[in-house]
């Protein structure tokens, strides 16, 4: 099988985002691979190990992806790809990124890729269903089981916390949502093999794209942090003065209805 | 020139030469690999071992016991054992920081550090062919776990006065094994102990023993003050038959299994002190930030600010020493042959080479936590004291640190002790350098230190290690032989020589850090350096005048403490302010970072 996780690093989720001229300060802070995505490695190694075949890990990003790449590796993913966009000018989004991957993609035997559900620092959810468009291949969301055989697929998939049974064949693109694995730590013998499996880093000028085709389609016009938390309140009274009261709060005050 | 290189960074070499930068191995100096096994290792102990503390502390030993597997099975018991027995053959750094991430598992890294450790190097180092063969690849998996008995209810400090006994059966196929040993980690789950005993009452030896073996038991486990998540009992050996074969290392040659493997434990004490510091100022600085008293949050309060900057700077200084002793270990043990890594005596004597580093990074490390420690319950106040607060357990386990793997007195003890044997063995030249400094000090004209970064730092340094000389020569003149019974002497010594291990280790470090990135980028660095070596040399000034006081008086007196003022002469830094501002950034990002 030829089967394809794609990654992002982000913030590690302990992390405090601070947010300074506008953008997000990114001094001292520890990146990891997105959660969501250690799902897809998990079960990439996983349907390896049972079907044989290599994994390769991408991901879109400057040489500081490197050491997520690296950790990918550790945990027994075969390859890793670094598709390289420090060059690239102009601002870049979600249809940038995927525009990349599917460039890459294009002349691959695809049998699978894999992708998080989301990534968790702006959880779009967006790349890997645009990377099945682009490519033409069949695309199932948020799956919690997997099973292949031969070409038949078999999926579990979370829907509003019902289950849906889907059935499809390969290839395919899926993402990967929580209670599908338990993500495996890299092991120490894995992180000392890391060293020496193939790491290909790839500038997004060899890939057969028109730069100017694949700026961002999103413009970010301010970024700030959340309103700081207010003190709660405990309303008095009897219950039913009590729901008014909360009625009217939620109307007028936080305005959520 | 190769000389100086040579002693800069042998045993005690930093007393009697100044080491340079790239000579020190410092955190900032991590490879790729070593953050990766320090990430598996955090990410091991927080998803694994965290959430079963509580159960681990009312002594579920069946939990302890599969946490060490899984570790096992992610390398994490491998690491100091080589390839050909089933380990992974790490440098002494990745073992160092797999150490140090263990420390949040609290009790429970007692358990591994004791089988890694005291348990399993005792064989790696000192094992035959056979003995590593037979038991490191258990070992190294976790499959067996390891444990190390050499205290006994009357031997602790004394610890070859052991009463425990060994005796060769007529047959000469086993030995048999009788006696007591107390207070041994890991148990009541350990299949493997490593014993020492006495040949016939005489030759103090070690052996391996298997839990199966007949006459083998433990008393019922120990109620602790703290670690209460490790097994502590009693082993006891009744005419236990040891087959001969499992004598470790040679007959009345147990002593230097025991006291080599104490030195690497007292230098991986040191490192679980650091993890330990690191994680009570992570707490001390998040409650600090979120507790509001009188309105606000008592994180801008300076009084706390000031309990938070001391504990990182203290922190930061042992963090250096440490990992520049693994930097030396690694050297020396790194580059031996795979033939002389199977010889226990040159594994020993690279070991014994750094016997020093060893007690200093015990006994100042576990200061470190202790002060960070108690510090931090008192920034949690009332809070502090409860149970449900992790710095109450941090607190509580933090006081063994500094009574076990010889305590901090013997510890310090051992420090003058054996650099004046090194100094009489021609090994390091004290004497002669102790000799120029009193001509040099008769006519000496206090300097004034450059302006650059550091260069306060450095010329404090350089005069303390005269202090150091000054001190120690007049005592080693005036007392000779006798000098072993002035136990305050010799422990103001030690805490001189710890200070000046320390000061020197943060120094290099900083230095290190503002050669590769600029003084602009390293400004924490330098801070925390600035306000470790003051506080360094308002003790040591203290140290040695106190040592002066007792040793002379009248004119003599006079004369070598106007000599202590002209060495200890400086504008000191402004700690209160430096202090402040170290603690705005542990408060920002809510964690040790430097």
């Amino acid at each position: 099988m030829n089967i394809f996780v794609i990654m992002k690093r982000t913030f590690d989720t302990e992390e405090k985002v601070v947010i300074e001229n506008g953008s997000i300060d990114e001094e001292d802070v520890e990146f990891i691979i997105n959660p969501y995505d250690e799902y897809a490695l998990e079960e990439a190694i996983v349907l390896r190990d049972k079907h044989d075949g290599t994994v390769t890990v991408v991901t879109v990003g400057e040489e500081e992806a490197e050491k997520e790449l690296r950790t990918a590796l550790a945990m027994g993913v075969d390859q890793a790809v670094l598709l390289d966009i420090e060059e690239l000018e102009g601002e870049v989004d979600h249809y940038s990124v995927s525009e990349v991957l599917a460039a890459y993609f294009i002349d691959k035997e695809i049998d699978i890729i894999l992708g998080g559900n989301v990534a968790v620092d702006d959880g779009s959810g967006q790349v890997a269903p645009r990377v099945a468009e682009k490519l033409g291949i069949n695309q199932v969301t948020t799956i919690t089981k997997i099973e292949v055989e031969d070409r038949d697929v078999k999926i579990e998939r979370e829907v509003e916390g019902d289950v849906e049974y889907v059935e499809a064949s390969l290839p395919l693109v899926v993402t990967c949502q929580q209670g599908l694995n338990e993500p495996r730590y890299p092991s120490l013998p894995g992180i000392m093999k890391a060293k020496k499996k193939p790491l290909e880093t790839i500038d997004v000028d060899e890939l057969d794209l028109d730069e100017k085709k694949i700026e961002a389609k999103t413009n970010t016009l301010d970024r700030f942090l959340p309103p700081e938390k207010q003190a709660g309140k405990v309303l008095q009274g009897e219950t039913k003065d009590q729901v008014r009261e909360l009625v009217g709060l939620l109307r007028n005050e936080s305005k959520v209805i | 020139m190769s000389s100086t290189i040579e002693i800069a960074v042998k045993g005690a070499g930093f007393l009697v030469d100044d080491a340079r930068p790239d000579q020190i191995f410092t955190p900032e100096d991590f490879t790729e690999e070593h953050k990766m096994i320090a990430k598996t290792t955090e990410d091991f102990v927080v998803g694994e071992v965290v959430p079963e503390v509580e159960k681990i502390e009312n002594h579920q030993f069946d939990i302890s016991r599969r946490l060490l597997e899984k570790a096992g099975d992610l390398g994490l018991l491998g690491a100091d054992v080589s390839e050909k027995y089933g380990g992974l053959g790490l440098d002494k750094i990745s073992s160092t920081l797999i150490t140090e991430k263990f420390s949040r598992a609290g009790a429970f890294s007692l358990s591994h550090g004791a089988h890694v450790g005291i348990g399993t190097l005792p064989i790696v180092f000192f094992g035959n062919e056979t003995q590593k063969k037979n038991y490191l690849p258990g070992l190294a998996t976790g499959e067996k776990v390891a444990a190390y008995a050499l205290t006994e209810p009357s031997s602790g400090s004394d610890a070859l006065s052991a009463k425990t006994t060994a005796v060769l059966n007529d047959e000469g196929t086993h030995y048999v094994l009788n006696g007591e040993k107390q207070w041994i980690t890991n148990s009541a789950f350990a299949d493997i102990f490593v014993v020492y005993a006495k040949i016939n009452g005489k030759q103090f030896s070690a052996f391996i023993i298997e839990r199966e073996y007949e006459g083998v038991s433990t008393g019922p486990e120990e109620k602790k003050m703290g670690i209460k998540g490790s097994s502590t009992r009693t082993l006891i050996l009744d005419d236990v038959k040891v087959p001969k074969e499992n004598l470790l290392g040679e007959a009345g040659r147990g002593h230097v299994i025991a006291f080599n493997i104490l030195n690497v434990g007292r230098y991986k004490l040191g490192v679980g002190c650091i993890g330990a510091s690191k994680r009570a100022i992570q707490l001390s600085a998040a409650y600090a930030n979120e507790r509001k008293q009188f309105g606000t949050p008592i994180s801008q309060f300076t009084s706390i600010q000031e309990k938070l900057g001391t504990m990182v700077s203290e922190t930061y200084a042992a963090e250096s020493a440490i990992y520049r002793t693994g930097g030396l270990f690694e050297e020396k043990l790194g580059k031996l042959t795979e033939e002389e890594q199977e010889d226990g005596s040159k594994v020993a004597s690279s070991i014994a080479e750094y016997a020093v580093e060893c007690s200093l990074n015990k006994f100042a490390a576990s200061e470190t936590l202790d002060f960070v420690a108690d510090e931090a319950v008192q920034i949690h106040g009332g809070y502090g004291f409860m149970s449900e607060y992790e710095v109450e357990t941090i607190y509580r386990d933090s006081r063994i640190n500094r009574i076990f793997e010889g305590t901090n007195e013997i510890n310090r003890l051992l420090v003058p002790g054996t650099i004046m044997r090194k100094a009489v063995k021609g090994e390091l030249p004290l004497l002669s350098k102790a000799e120029k400094l009193q001509e040099e000090l008769m006519a000496m004209i206090p300097e004034e230190p450059g302006e650059a970064p550091l260069d306060q730092e450095k010329y404090l340094l350089k005069n303390m290690k005269k202090v150091l000389l000054m001190v120690s020569g007049n005592g080693a003149q005036k007392y000779g032989e006798g000098l072993e019974r002035e136990q305050e002497l010799l422990i103001n010594t030690a805490d001189i020589i710890s200070d000046i291990y320390s000061m020197e280790s943060a120094i290099l470090r900083t230095e290190k850090a503002i050669q590769a990135n600029g003084a602009d980028k390293e400004e924490r660095k330098l801070r925390l350096t600035q306000i470790f070596c003051q506080e360094a040399v308002n003790r040591l000034e203290a140290n040695a005048r106190e040592s002066l006081i007792h040793m002379e008086e009248g004119d003599t007196l006079r004369t070598m403490l106007s000599m202590l003022r002209k060495l200890t002469r400086h504008t000191p830094v402004n700690v209160v302010a430096l202090k402040r501002e170290a603690a705005a950034v542990v408060l920002k990002e809510e964690r040790f970072v430097v």
